[in-house]
């Protein structure tokens, strides 16, 4: 086989000319791209291509504007176009004519037209638009074969946009009898669903027919759409496992036609396909789950064949079995599988297996031990890609018993390793395990040295940020903060007495930044010693101005002493005329206070790091300057960090009704922001780093805003590591440190030293395998025991938002929200047990169904001070109406119960404990309770807690770490939510952590509430609408259906959507309606609508790019489900 | 996700090349070169798949001819390699007793064969159908 192709390029030139290819590739035009493809062939230099190229291109240009061109000779030119492209040489002359050739050329002339196209243009390219008359007069063909080419090209290509004009015609091929026009059909469904998805909402139960279609090539191409989806929403399709079970069953027996076997295996990467499904469909579920057992069991055995796709399935299978809810015998037997992979000599089958293990260490990490000596081996192996893998296996099972030969062999790995982008990578892993589990001090500072070195500007940012955090926050106990501390100043101070010319930008500064801060707990270093090693820097060439920045602000908190002050003054004289205007102002800095060495003192005390800086997060002191701009028409400065902070002032201090103040925030967002941008920067401007401002604020003031301001931009030159001979790991040699649980290290060897390499082996092994047995607690990666950490950043709470609340308790509003803050936990410990966690969550369409309706019966009529409970009574009422299933008798915390909420539902549980969480939703924010029970026998301890979402802001309502919780009783967390990035269902993830019976366990769940929960009206007058509907700029139209069995369908549609979604409906005037909503912050949507016959025009805009479509989706449905 | 399919030659020039994200053409060039280096700096006996940047790269060497296809870290390596069998399978199939080298029908092939970035027809004879379709009303 491999000769056949062989011939088809090193035989290319010779064969060109023998045409017997059974198609019109004839000679004459076939001979003209195989000159120019010889003749390219035979160059030698680069230079001599793009000379004969050019030349090419220009007769080419020629050619195709000629007019007598005939079409067959336009599409021997096109490929030839088509060659020189590939190579790199842009022909941009011919895309208006490869629309032509699909336009107006004969099936092949008009197949290579579409190839063309597709080739030579992107997705958003304005000539595509050109296509789409021609594609729609392809789908009317009766000719098959442009039928089916314009299909092909429409589910590569097609300008958004005009989804609309071809929507019908494609849906109208899903009937078509050939199953090769419904495949592509379907195929060109999912390229609309991928690029506008709620362009196909309405064709869902068409989906499920081309899922069921008798054709199986038509029922694979509609996978695609489904994978998409499942992974968008799992909920919504968990109905449909029992079938993908059912198709996979029938693949796997070989149900399938011969022609679908590839190597006498059947459809394999339909297979593949669909265990992708179905281990999305049952993570964290173990009612689907336990549908797939048998067939995952089957594919199993039936995977005996000796070939590379059996094991490509099989790698699939062991996957979705660990993804899955677990079943026992599965495990077992996809644990084997996994170790013939790893043991295997076939090279890409290591591969596979090692990348395996990786996966399901994560959930199993004893495999790992399993297979301590293959991976041993694979740590020495000679391709370097078996070693990457192999480094990623032990970044997994990282403990802190084992961190030091780990982070070794990966700096072992860094110092040959010539990618750049597997050394930002892994020295991003380094970091990250050294922080977390560094043994002691001095090993920490030496790996974090080496990390800087190796690292270089490539680094990436928040490696040093969290780094210098950690110095500066400092551990539980403050002896150990100085310590740490002092080992870097030392460890500094000796690297810049070294090289210093090799030393990174980023690593210099926070050299700069830790001698500036910590090189007086050194009692017998002289600053005057410091400062001069700190103006050496200056001296240096390559020295980047932030850097130099660094520098000066080191000097300015060091510079006491006449010899320091002397230093101090020439580097001033240096820089004081700056063209660098942030230098320029450090260097007026630094010679304003080494002159004056009371104000120094007073600004620059020493503070001893136990205590925390104070901080005026909120910057309170300019309140006097930004009321004074306010009232002078400013938009307040909302920085991202600071929402948050805001949302609670808000709160706390709103005595006004609700609907007044919404106005005026609205206005502040956007539109004043617009009409006086000056004003804006201003304030924005004095925020950020002015001296004049910190100089009349407080010390600690000072201190900040230069640290703050410095942080953030990147990119320096690339520097070699001096510190190789410095750094080498060393095993801790003093095992005195109280690392938690059963680890010696006294058995942690340095592998080298050992004369016998099997010996050698043995050892590594131990040291790295370490805390991994059943008897030894076991550390993943971010699960880690809190208590074996050695470096643990203290948990900082969100202090300022916390006491902002307190301040404004006069509103009954804000006193709710104080009892949120406490760490509920319900006092009977039997209504825990009450719970049942057999039943699966209820589908989603239900849970969504019920938030709408509680979110109407939420939406504040103006809101009195005490409206919340008014509402509440409300809802309370019109939940006990309701159905309720089991999971409802885990009661809310009892100042949320009265709240809107949603169901309660089960995130995931084990034989110790229960996750269920509901969310709540208040006038101007979203709260997630998740509530933990404990349902074992013994107390649950050192409870981690982390929540996390992509397109959400997750922030815990709640100061004190979670406590224990005793056997059988629960604990309730609570998170504020706030809108990220809008999408049309948010996901919250989560893992939570904990120690029962002194064993480490960790559970992962996530949690999925839909954009509506956050949708509440937005109340403006027409004006309002008019000045802000010109303000905003990202837009998305749609015809809607129109509710029509009523009068006015106008109002009714409206009204519908009032009352689902939570839209406030502004005017109506004849055939046109306007109405506004917003999300909790103050992210407005507006949405103009129109009667069209029998449909109704919707335009939406917002200041938020991705709100109109999100919002779209959820009127349609609305919509449609009526 | 597939990001790109390369079939290249031992002297590193490009005999086909598809993209399934947006590349750059100036960045391509670039990038290619990369890729094949990659690829001919390693011997028979190393795995067949390589790290390039943030994706991998499977190949698979048929005499002096080398496809190469960039793919995501989720997408299973093996199952790409096996892949980029069938297709030459194909090529195979087609091009029958005297080869020629069809820019523009290897990628009709192609486009039946991968579309997005995802596999979306595997089955040999289905994926030649439209091209033998197309050839036949051509010849008669």
């Amino acid at each position: 086989m491999s000769d056949v192709v062989e011939k088809t390029l090193t035989a290319l030139p010779s064969l060109l000319s023998l045409d017997s290819q059974p198609g019109s590739a004839k000679l004459s035009s076939s001979s003209k791209l195989g000159a120019l493809i010889r003749g390219i062939t035979e160059l030698t230099s680069k230079h001599e291509e793009e000379k004969l190229v050019q030349h090419e291109l220009a007769s080419l240009k020629d050619q195709v504007s000629s007019p007598n061109i005939s079409m067959r000779q336009m599409k021997e030119a096109m490929v030839r176009a088509i060659y020189c492209e590939m190579l790199g040489y842009e022909a941009s002359f011919s895309y208006i004519h490869a629309i032509k050739l699909a336009q107006q050329g004969s099936i092949l002339d008009k197949r290579v037209g579409y190839l063309a196209v597709c080739l030579f243009l992107n997705e958003n390219h304005e000539l595509l638009l050109l296509l789409v008359n021609t594609v729609l007069k392809d789908l009317q063909s009766t000719n098959l074969i442009e039928v089916c080419m314009a299909l092909t090209v429409v589910s590569q290509m097609f300008p958004k946009d005009m989804i609309p004009a071809i929507l019908p015609l494609v849906e109208e091929k899903l009937n078509h009898s050939k199953e090769i026009i419904r495949r592509k059909a379907v195929l060109a469904l999912y390229k609309f669903y991928l690029i506008a998805p709620n362009q196909v909402q309405h064709i869902h139960n068409k989906f499920r027919k081309a899922l069921c279609d008798k054709d199986p090539g038509v029922m694979f191409a509609s996978l695609h759409i489904y994978l998409q989806m499942i992974k968008d929403n799992p909920e919504g399709y968990k109905d449909l496992t029992a079938s993908f079970v059912t198709i996979l069953k029938q693949v796997v027996s070989g149900k399938l036609p011969m022609d679908f076997n590839y190597h006498s295996v059947p459809a394999p990467w339909l297979q593949i396909q669909l265990l992708r499904i179905l281990s999305i469909l049952g993570k964290n579920d173990q009612m689907s789950s336990e549908i797939m057992y048998d067939v995952l069991d089957e594919s199993l055995k039936r995977a005996e064949i000796n070939h590379n796709i059996t094991y490509a399935i099989l790698y699939e299978c062991v996957k979705c079995i660990y993804t899955i809810y677990p079943n026992s015998d599965l495990l077992e037997k996809a644990a084997k599988c996994i170790g013939n992979f790893v043991i295997s000599s076939k090279i890409n089958l290591k591969y596979l297996g090692l990348k395996a293990l990786t996966f399901v260490i994560q959930q199993d990490p004893k495999l790992a031990l399993q297979h301590q000596m293959t991976i041993i081996e694979c740590l020495d192996h000679p391709d370097i890609i078996i070693k990457r893998e192999t480094l990623e296996l032990l970044f997994r099972i990282t403990n802190a018993q084992n961190v030091t030969v780990i982070v070794e062999k990966m700096l072992e790995f860094l110092h040959q390793s010539k990618d750049d982008h597997s050394t930002i990578d892994l020295v991003g892993k380094v970091a990250e395990i050294a922080e977390k589990y560094a043994p002691e001090n001095k090993w920490f500072i030496e790996t974090m040295n080496t990390v800087f070195s190796l690292g270089g500007d490539m680094i990436q940012p928040d490696i040093p940020n969290s780094f210098l955090k950690l110095l500066s926050e400092g551990f539980d106990s403050e002896e150990e903060n100085q310590k740490l501390r002092l080992f870097a100043v030392d460890s500094y101070i000796s690297l810049l007495e070294g090289e210093i010319k090799k030393l990174p930008q980023r690593f210099l500064q926070v050299i700069s930044w830790v001698l500036g801060e910590y090189s007086h707990l050194r009692t017998d270093l002289d600053s005057a010693r410091v400062i001069t090693l700190l103006a050496k820097l200056l001296d240096m060439k390559q020295m980047s101005g932030e850097t130099k920045t660094w520098v000066l602000m080191a000097m300015t908190k060091l510079c006491s002493g006449e010899s320091s002050i002397s230093i101090a003054q020439s580097v001033c004289d240096d820089y004081s005329s700056s063209m660098d205007t942030v230098l320029r102002q450090r260097a007026h800095e630094l010679q304003l206070l080494s002159q004056d060495s009371a104000l120094r003192g007073q600004l620059l005390t020493l503070h001893s790091g136990s205590e925390p800086l104070e901080v005026d997060s909120s910057l309170s002191f300019l309140d006097a300057f930004v009321s004074e701009a306010l009232a002078a028409g400013a938009a307040p400065y909302k920085p991202p960090h600071q929402r948050q902070e805001e949302l609670a002032q808000e709160k706390a201090l709103s005595l006004e009704p609700y609907e007044l103040s919404l106005p005026i925030n609205m206005s502040s967002s956007s539109l004043t922001g617009r009409q006086s941008p000056t004003l804006m920067s201003v304030s924005s401007g004095l925020s950020g780093d002015s001296t004049e401002l910190s100089l009349k604020g407080n010390t600690t003031i000072l201190k900040l805003e230069g640290v703050k301001r410095v942080w953030g931009k990147e990119g320096y030159l690339s520097r070699k590591d001096p510190l190789e001979e410095v750094i080498q790991v060393e095993n801790p040699s003093s095992p005195s440190q109280p690392t938690g649980t059963g680890g010696t290290p006294s058995d942690t060897p340095t592998p080298s030293a050992t004369p016998e390499p099997e010996h050698g082996k043995q050892q590594l092994a131990s040291s790295l395998f370490i805390g991994l047995g059943s008897q030894t607690s076991v550390f993943l990666m971010g699960k880690s025991d809190p208590t074996a950490q050695r470096i643990r950043r203290k948990v900082k709470t969100p202090n300022s938002s916390m006491a902002v609340t307190e301040r404004g308790s006069v509103s009954s509003t804000s006193s709710a929200v104080d009892n949120l803050l406490c760490n509920n936990i319900p006092e009977s410990a039997n209504m825990v047990q009450e719970v049942t966690y057999e039943t699966p969550p209820p589908y989603k369409t239900e849970l969504d169904a019920r938030l709408n309706e509680d979110l109407i019966d939420s939406t504040p009529s103006p809101v009195q001070s005490n409206g919340v409970e008014t509402t509440s009574d409300k809802t309370e009422s019109e939940i006990t109406d309701k159905p309720r299933d089991e999971c409802s008798s885990i009661s809310l915390p009892a100042k949320l119960s009265g709240l809107p909420h949603s169901e309660v539902t089960s995130l995931c549980s084990n034989q110790t404990v229960e996750l269920s969480a509901c969310h709540v939703e208040k006038h101007d924010y979203v709260l997630l309770v998740i509530f933990i029970s404990n349902s074992s026998d013994s107390d649950m301890e050192n409870i981690h807690l982390q929540v996390i979402s992509e397109q959400l802001e997750v922030s815990l309502l709640c100061e004190s770490p979670l406590q224990d919780i005793a056997k059988h009783s629960m604990a309730v967390c609570q998170y504020l939510l706030n809108v990220r990035r809008p999408v049309v269902h948010f996901e919250v993830v989560g893992m939570l952590s904990y120690q029962t019976s002194s064993e480490n366990q960790e559970v992962e769940f996530s949690y999925k509430l839909p954009l509506t929960s956050f949708v509440r009206p937005l109340e403006v007058s027409t004006e309002q609408y008019g000045t802000m509907w010109l303000a905003f700029s990202n837009d998305t139209k749609q015809n809607l259906a129109l509710v029509t069995d009523g009068q006015d369908p106008l109002t009714d549609t409206l009204d519908l959507l009032k009352k689902k979604l939570g839209l406030h409906v502004v005017e109506i005037i004849g055939v046109e309606g306007i109405v506004a909503c917003r999300l909790v912050q103050d992210q407005p949507c507006l949405l103009h609508c129109r009667v069209h016959g029998r449909t109704l025009a919707v335009w939406l805009r917002s200041p938020i790019p991705e709100l109109p479509d999100c919002l779209l989706y959820h009127c349609q449905r609305v919509l449609e489900e009526t | 996700m597939i990001r790109f399919l390369l079939m290249v030659n031992r002297q590193g020039q490009t005999r086909l090349s598809r993209y399934y994200t947006d590349v750059e053409l100036k960045l391509r060039q670039n990038l290619e070169t990369e890729v094949v280096q990659r690829c001919l700096s390693r011997s028979k006996e190393q795995c067949s798949f390589v790290e390039y940047q943030d994706y991998k790269l499977v190949y698979r060497q048929y005499a002096a001819l080398y496809i190469v296809v960039g793919v995501t870290d989720d997408e299973n390596e093996l199952s790409i390699f096996e892949m980029i069998h069938n297709f030459v399978e194909i090529l195979d199939k087609y091009f029958s007793r005297v080869i020629m080298f069809n820019l523009d029908r290897v990628h009709i092939i192609l486009d039946e064969m991968i579309q997005n970035g995802h596999i979306v027809e595997t089955n040999k004879s289905r994926i030649l159908a439209p091209i033998t379709a197309i050839d036949k009303i051509c010849d008669g």
